[in-house]
């Protein structure tokens, strides 16, 4: 259901900055338009993406109904320890993803 | 009998009010826009807390000219050491003339590295794009960016 992409280097030096990529498919419906028959099409959005480096808070990003479809987040942290990053979607009408990626540091 | 004649002065009164609805008709999209930019001044007001807010330092980069407003890709970057003494805490993007002022509002930390994040935004209108950063020392910087745009998000299937 919920299609969520993320792209972490599989490894990097102690230290260095790495670029992570977040994506999710996600229709971002923004609450302002309406249908043929003038009928306002509700919100549903992803509003809060949270980054966790083995269980620390790295990242957080919060989203507003003008973010672009399928919302492509980028974002840097330093390659500390080995370990997995937990990516956390959260929006209206329940929506909820996670996603997880694992590190090695040498 | 009772002749529904309309008078002079009925008449007269008729036509006034049917001027003066049609002036509020005009008047609305001016209204529309007083009220964005309202709207605009109140988010800033929200993330600096009445603080001044200094050009410089940041990077907002967005293509000046956009073909289609439903995915404009945007990056900002700070000039920041990233240090836990000094870092970049929030990075928050606005627009001029969306029905809503925010885009996205990132958290940073100095375990980011760099102050720099990438994504995609949908842009109504031609107008300004706004990045403010908040630094930890609770200094506030901007870099806004005027843009382009063809093909309106918002209005796309031509509705609104």
């Amino acid at each position: 259901m919920a299609r969520v992409v993320v792209n972490v280097p599989a490894s990097a030096k102690r230290g260095e900055v790495i670029e992570i990529r977040t994506l999710a498919g996600h229709a971002m419906e923004t609450g302002f338009r309406r249908t043929q028959t003038g009928e306002l099409i509700p919100r549903d959005i992803i509003t809060l993406l949270v980054c966790t480096y083995n269980g620390v808070e790295v990242f957080r990003a919060e989203l507003h109904p003008a973010m672009a479809a399928n919302p492509l987040i980028s974002f840097t942290t330093v390659a500390t320890e080995s370990g997995t990053l937990e990516f956390k979607w959260t929006g209206d009408n329940g929506y909820a993803a996670t996603q997880s990626a694992s590190i090695t540091v040498v | 009998m009772t002749a529904r004649i309309t008078t002079r002065r009925q008449f007269l009164t008729l036509v006034s009010g049917a001027l003066v609805a049609g002036g509020a008709a005009a008047q609305l999209e001016p209204n529309i826009q007083a009220l964005r930019a309202a709207a605009l001044e109140a988010a800033i007001r929200k993330i600096t807390g009445g603080k001044p807010v200094r050009a410089g330092k940041v990077k907002l980069q967005v293509p000046p000219l956009v073909d289609n407003g439903n995915t404009v890709p945007l990056s900002v970057s700070v000039q920041s050491p990233m240090t836990a003494a000094d870092h970049v805490a929030a990075i928050h993007v606005l627009t001029e003339k969306n029905p809503q002022p925010y885009v996205v509002s990132a958290y940073l930390g100095p375990r980011a590295g760099r102050a720099s994040i990438t994504t995609r935004a949908r842009i109504a209108d031609t107008g300004k794009v706004i990045a403010i950063a908040q630094l930890s020392d609770g200094s506030l910087w901007s870099d806004t960016v005027a843009v382009v745009v063809t093909l309106s998000a918002c209005l796309e299937d031509g509705l609104i």
